[in-house]
């Protein structure tokens, strides 16, 4: 083994783009006076308390719903998974653009019964929206977790005369405490870099800032905040990166057998979850839609996210091939993976505004659907690669020796096993970036070129101009596109059981 | 027939495979066996062309390999049955089988000989581990190897099935009339199912030889404890006749003992006499095996022996036995260590 494999070079230069948006911003932000002041560190307290808070309450839902759907024997078991885990797909900004138009004094559900409700806005609105739109990722690391368990163990301590409860505490708890650490990782990841919801709900934190100091002109001060929150994203990627899933000997998997009225008892508790984050949104938008009809709303936004998302898919499949070969290749090109996932961190808004200086220096990519895609492609491109990398993984060794020992040369073994075999992660990576491209909100809202508008940025525009009601037939052509992803996500995981991993949504 | 001559595999610096020669007549199912990391796999690996070989040639019909000419797989029309099955998962059974088949007669025939017929359009991640390895077997058959290699093939599946998938795989290949190789680190599959039996220890054969033999006049004390439960027990050899203090029984010499040996016994050469007190040994354990009770005895003479008698036989822990050789065909003598 003293050849470097092809893929190398291919993939070191892919690899070496990734990190092109740090450089920018670095050079950028030198210009800058400011490096923090008292309002800088009002945005800092408030992004560590809604990501505290998000953690917080991401784990106390995640947990529960954990336990749930993986040991309680339910009717509809899958039904009932897919339903707690389908906010994972859904984009939050939706989740706060609806709760926020939902709720409080001549709130729609105040106009529709008169009820008195309490508005959402500020630090626990913003903090209940991500709790909503990010416990999944507790609920299925968790999840993942506890199927891996012995049952065993939790029957030990029951014979020996421990309580249901105590065991799941004691003896189940502590064994999983890495998978729920992991999950409330990407929580925190994810409420870092979300931009939709501080923004609708108003409250300062450094995503929102950095589109403040943009629409001001304050380029270089927009730089010098991304830095900072791109500090504390390396931070959690770090700890990330120290949470070893432990592996435990593989056993059968502990069942739950309440009765009935037990079972009934547990999903009433539970629904609150699934009728705020997905029937409210889903309801809000209906809602619109019968009052105020599609006016407004134009073809040509629901063409321009498609072909913008489309470009991007594609770019990005393709350059995952040799990185994903050179993963499976190396260490060395393992190394390389891990760099391209570098974008996955990046908060949208900060890629923006890296890009968008790009633009301004070079000036036949200013205001281009180019740089938009590029923008894309350098966020998402994780996705296509872990899609290709596992397909290829999957890909045992002895089935190419099989088809070469019945008699096929490399070239058909490639053609008629290698290839029908990893078509399919190429083309699910591909789907991945395109719903993920569709409904992203704040690089879009930097990038792009004037006039183009996709269905995210109309619908941002909308409230904005506060015609909420316009936002029907984007809204819900957004959840649509969320619903396939889910769909995607549950088909690409079949074989596990269900088991949509962290790389479906950051 | 296959050939092989002076066959070595190094794995960097380690040597895996040293020297090994056999040959094969045309429907003879070899079996090889060892411990874990003796090299069994490397050998199936080395001779299908998947790892390259560092001295020593491996002949075949039309071709001939060696560590600098060396013939790409494709080009052996070897076949092999792999430990994991290696079922193409996206290829349904009849395509699996018919892979790079233009006529599929011989694929039918397969097919239906091994009870495939209803599950021809199933993929393969809906079979059984035991309905998995006759595809793979169908599959390597139907596209007529002139030579078979089965890894293993039997360890991914359950106890019961792999007692009666043994003698189907054992007849389809006397069917099919080719040479086989079959790898396998179950002494009792290696005894049963094998024309000949190569034991292989560290990567060198031990010895390779007809079942019978193997078990009966094992080369060395490794395949004499590899191949079955082994006793050895003082004794002088005089004349062809081995004299221990449990008994006489005719003495094959190995590796030319004499004078003061080793008599290697199995459980079922001895007779078993509980007393109440007297004899020449006392039980230190025992196991009932349902037809069969197995003692283990310490000798007086400090030996300790395995005895294999009827079920019927009750004897206590710790109670005093008389041992006496029963056997009349020869048995193997090694000098003392």
């Amino acid at each position: 083994m003293t050849r470097l494999p092809g893929s190398y070079p291919l993939a070191l230069l892919i690899a070496l783009f990734a990190l092109v948006p740090v450089g920018v911003l670095v050079s950028l932000a030198s210009d800058t006076a400011q490096l923090f002041d008292t309002h800088n560190l009002k945005v800092l307290i408030n992004t560590l308390a809604l990501m505290g808070l998000t953690v917080l309450g991401s784990v106390l839902i995640g947990v529960p719903l954990a336990l749930l759907t993986a040991y309680v024997h339910l009717p509809w078991r899958k039904f009932w998974l897919i339903l707690f885990a389908a906010p994972l797909a859904m984009p939050s900004y939706i989740g706060a653009f609806t709760l926020y138009a939902a709720f409080g004094p001549g709130g729609e559900i105040n106009n529709l019964t008169g009820l008195p409700t309490p508005a959402f806005y500020g630090l626990p609105g913003a903090a209940l929206v991500m709790t909503l739109y990010t416990y999944p990722f507790v609920l299925l690391t968790t999840r993942a977790s506890l199927l891996s368990l012995d049952a065993s163990l939790v029957n030990a301590a029951r014979t020996l005369g421990m309580s249901l409860g105590m065991s799941l505490w004691r003896v189940v708890l502590p064994r999983v405490v890495n998978g729920i650490a992991a999950g409330a990782l990407l929580a925190a990841l994810y409420t870092l870099s979300d931009f939709g919801t501080p923004a609708i709900m108003r409250l300062d934190t450094f995503t929102r800032v950095i589109y403040v100091e943009y629409n001001a002109f304050g380029l270089s001060q927009a730089a010098m905040l991304s830095l900072q929150l791109l500090a504390i994203v390396g931070l959690v990627l770090f700890l990330e990166s120290h949470v070893k899933a432990t592996r435990e000997r593989p056993g059968r998997r502990l069942v739950l057998w309440p009765s009935r009225w037990q079972v009934n008892t547990l999903l009433a508790v539970a629904m609150p979850v699934p009728l705020l984050s997905i029937v409210l949104p889903l309801g809000i938008f209906a809602l619109w839609l019968v009052r105020e009809g599609t006016g407004g709303f134009e073809f040509s936004y629901a063409w321009n996210s498609t072909y913008a998302s489309l470009l991007a898919a594609v770019v990005a499949v393709i350059l995952a091939v040799p990185v994903a070969h050179a993963a499976v290749s190396g260490k060395a090109g393992r190394l390389m993976e891990r760099v391209t996932y570098f974008g996955f961190g990046v908060p949208g808004i900060v890629m923006g505004t890296a890009l968008v200086y790009v633009g301004l220096k070079l000036p036949f990519l200013y205001q281009t659907l180019g740089l938009l895609v590029l923008a894309y492609v350098l966020r998402f491109l994780p996705l296509a690669v872990g899609s290709v990398r596992s397909s290829a993984e999957s890909l045992d060794p002895s089935l190419v020796k099989a088809a070469r020992l019945l008699g096929a040369s490399p070239k058909e073994a490639f053609t008629r096993i290698t290839l029908p075999l990893t078509v399919r992660g190429m083309i699910a990576g591909a789907a991945l970036v395109f719903l993920e491209a569709m409904r992203e909100l704040p690089a879009t809202l930097l990038l792009g070129p004037t006039g183009f508008e996709t269905l995210a940025t109309y619908l941002w525009r909308v409230y904005e101009a506060g015609y909420f009601g316009r936002a029907a037939v984007p809204g819900l052509l957004l959840v649509l596109m969320s619903g396939l992803g889910l769909a995607l996500m549950l088909t690409g995981e079949r074989r596990g059981d269900f088991d949509v991993t962290e790389d479906s949504k950051r | 027939m296959l050939s092989v001559q002076n066959l070595t595999v190094n794995y960097g610096s380690t040597r895996v495979v040293d020297q090994l020669n056999l040959a094969l007549a045309d429907d003879e199912i070899l079996m090889l066996v060892g411990p874990t990391g003796c090299g069994k796999t490397t050998i199936l690996q080395a001779l299908a062309g998947l790892i390259p070989i560092a001295d020593g040639e491996i002949t075949l019909g039309a071709w001939s390999a060696t560590a600098k000419n060396p013939v790409p797989p494709e080009k052996r029309n070897v076949g092999m049955v792999f430990q994991d099955f290696a079922l193409f998962p996206h290829l349904s059974v009849q395509q699996n089988v018919c892979f790079r088949l233009k006529d599929t007669a011989l694929a039918d025939h397969w097919i239906d000989l091994l009870g495939l017929g209803a599950l021809r359009n199933a993929k393969p991640s809906t079979l059984s581990g035991g309905q998995k390895q006759r595809v793979a077997l169908a599959r390597t058959l139907a596209h007529e190897p002139v030579f078979i290699l089965l890894d293993e093939p039997l360890s991914n599946l359950d106890a019961a099935l792999k007692d009666s998938l043994r003698w189907e795989i054992r007849s389809a290949l006397k069917e099919a009339g080719v040479p086989a190789i079959w790898v396998t680190h179950d002494q009792e599959e290696a005894l049963s199912v094998g024309d000949r039996v190569g034991v292989l220890n560290g990567g060198k054969l031990e010895q390779l030889d007809t079942p019978e033999t193997c078990f009966c006049e094992p080369a060395s004390r490794f395949v004499a404890r590899f191949l079955g439960e082994a006793s050895f027990v003082p004794g002088r050899l005089e004349q062809n006749r081995v004299i221990t203090d449990i008994g006489e029984a005719p003495g094959t010499p190995v590796k030319g003992a004499s004078g003061e040996v080793d008599l290697l016994l199995r459980p079922d050469d001895i007779d078993l006499i509980p007393l109440p007190s007297g004899g020449n040994g006392q039980i230190r354990w025992a196991r009932y095996e349902g037809g069969a009770r197995l003692f283990a005895i310490d000798l007086d003479n400090g030996a300790e022996v395995k005895v294999r008698v009827s079920h019927e036989v009750r004897a206590d822990i710790g109670s005093r036995v008389q041992l006496a050789i029963t056997t009349t065909h020869p048995l193997a003598v090694f000098n003392r260590e």
